[in-house]
């Protein structure tokens, strides 16, 4: 004989069968929803509008002038001898943020820490640390944009001051993601290395970048593809390259040059995506 | 290396503050040369006793020597640089997995090694012989220019213990270097370690899991129980009865059962890795 089991209503739930993180959810929920509508009104947020047609036929006219694209032979010259300069700037900018960068992530990871070995950081090395991570905030918390508008006053307009603008800024985001990456990654064998007695430069070499090297590397790739869309923001402040074009172009409301060179960007984005599978599946 | 632990306290940094220490009044002298196993079930802080000796863990209480001088009381240069005299091989090897045999082997080096030899080691291995010499005691040559992650996990633990050799260390602190072994290579192993210690005159303390090999090879037991010291005793002198008693309700790790993993004390949640950048 089968005992029928009882089954509750879900109105009168005896309340040891409740889900007790079910009030904490909602009202986290709702709380979102309430701090996220002040912020649609302040921003006016509108989206309608750009249906509207006196909005939409100026944007569609602009729009149409992209196509055809230009290809002639002069100007596809011009084009590529200014996208070869726009991966020089990026290339360049992102060498000089590395050689900030590298040394400032070195002393701001916690795992090559010797003190940090047996309980708590000893103190002068936590406040250096601190020292240097504010300093990676400072570098990447001024836009790039103002340090190319800062280094054209001061070097005149051209690829260098592009250059310096994207080596600061992006020193202080490689140096904080890498920091990042080495703290988050696997410490084991860094950590047996150093409780052996080795330097902390030693354990980092045959330990720590043998452990996180793929994801370093992929990260800074992502990076380089960063640095070329951004030398293209700053061009428009007369820092070189494609942007300095790009912007011309705009200016003369020529939107069949801004279509080449749109496409020459998408190409340097699809190629960096490759170098960077390419790269991990090397070393992984 | 001469050891000496003075009603020694360990307790492990992420222990809860009530629970009771790991080690507790642990006292013991070990002569230079010396070799010795630590035996006991699992959780009676065999490792924790390692990590004393090799200066990886500060004692809560009580006093560490080593060759007469209390490392604690050192600078750090100086703390680091003692450190480079010892060599504690963790139980699971710690091998970067993309890194080659003979890096991850002359990586045992590295303390007495200045960094631009150990950089320039890394574009062309400085001393491969060393390396061939450390792994054919553990019957790996033909692995010398493997990558780690290629290797069975038997493989890895012996690679571990080969770096071992290859380091200058007065002190070598192995923490279960049988526990991913099958029997005839535990044999070869324990072999070429005691071996390799006893040629280099260092001191040798390993905790093992498989009783029968430590009253083989080795003339000193230590058996942990709970924290505390049972019993420290010539190898000859280590009864049945005194196993049943260090193993009483552990009786399947007396009979052969490896340990499962690594009994660390609880591990701090690590902050939530982020991926997406």
């Amino acid at each position: 004989m089968r005992v029928p089991v009882k089954r509750p209503l879900p109105g009168n739930t005896p309340p040891a069968l409740r889900d007790p993180a079910w009030r904490g959810r909602v009202f986290w929920a709702l709380a979102g929803l309430a701090l996220l509508w002040p912020m649609l009104v302040l921003t006016e947020f509108k989206p309608w509008l750009l249906l509207e047609p006196d909005a939409l036929k100026p944007a569609l006219r602009f729009l149409s002038d992209f196509v055809p694209p230009r290809l002639d032979g002069d100007f596809l010259a011009m084009v590529a001898r200014e996208t070869w300069r726009t991966v020089a700037i990026a290339t360049a900018g992102l060498t000089l943020a590395l050689l900030l960068a590298v040394p400032m992530a070195l002393l701001s990871a916690r795992v090559l820490s010797i003190s940090a070995l047996t309980g708590r950081m000893a103190l002068l090395p936590a406040v250096v640390r601190q020292l240097v991570r504010w300093l990676l905030i400072v570098l990447r918390s001024v836009p790039e944009l103002i340090w190319a508008l800062v280094f054209v006053r001061v070097v005149g307009l051209g690829p260098t001051s592009g250059v310096l603008a994207i080596a600061l800024t992006f020193s202080g985001m490689l140096g904080k993601v890498y920091a990042e990456i080495l703290d988050s990654g696997e410490t084991h064998a860094t950590t047996s290395l150093l409780r052996n007695g080795s330097g902390r430069l030693q354990a980092f070499l045959y330990a720590l970048l043998p452990q996180n090297a793929a994801e370093l590397t992929s990260y800074t790739v992502y990076r380089w593809e960063c640095a070329i869309r951004s030398s293209a923001v700053l061009g428009f402040v007369g820092a070189g390259g494609l942007g300095q074009q790009m912007d011309a172009s705009m200016k003369m409301f020529n939107g069949s040059e801004v279509a080449t060179m749109l496409l020459v960007f998408m190409a340097l984005v699809w190629l960096a995506d490759r170098i960077s599978a390419w790269l991990r599946r090397g070393l992984a | 290396m001469k050891l000496a632990l003075e009603n020694c306290n360990g307790r492990h940094p992420a222990a809860r503050a009530n629970a009771p220490a790991a080690l507790r009044g642990m006292s013991l002298q070990v002569a230079s040369g010396e070799q010795v196993a630590v035996i006991g079930p699992s959780g009676a802080g065999k490792t924790t006793l390692l990590h004393l000796l090799a200066c990886a863990l500060k004692p809560s209480s009580g006093a560490l020597q080593l060759d007469g001088r209390n490392p604690w009381n050192l600078s750090r240069s100086e703390l680091q640089r003692l450190r480079g005299e010892l060599f504690l091989a963790p139980q699971v090897p710690p091998l970067p997995p993309r890194q080659r045999v003979v890096t991850t082997v002359l990586a045992g080096r590295l303390p007495h090694e200045s960094l631009w030899a150990s950089v320039r080691s890394l574009f062309y291995p400085t001393d491969i012989a060393l390396a061939d010499q450390a792994l054919a005691r553990f019957d790996l040559s033909d692995k010398l220019f493997e990558r780690v992650d290629r290797l069975s996990g038997g493989e890895r633990q012996r690679v571990g213990l080969a770096r071992a050799l290859a380091t200058q260390a007065r002190l070598l602190l192995v923490d279960e270097p049988l526990s991913a072994l099958d029997p005839t290579r535990t044999q070869q192993a324990i072999e070429s370690l005691t071996q390799a210690a006893s040629e280099r005159g260092a001191t040798l303390v390993a905790t093992l899991h498989h009783v029968e090999m430590a009253l083989q090879h080795f003339p000193r037991i230590i058996g942990l129980r709970d924290g505390e010291l049972a019993f420290d005793l010539p190898a000859a002198q280590v009864t049945p009865e005194r196993l049943q008693q260090l193993y009483a309700q552990h009786l399947d790790e007396l009979n052969g059962a490896p340990p499962t993993a690594p009994h660390d004390a609880p591990v701090v949640a690590a902050p939530v890795a982020m991926n997406c950048r």
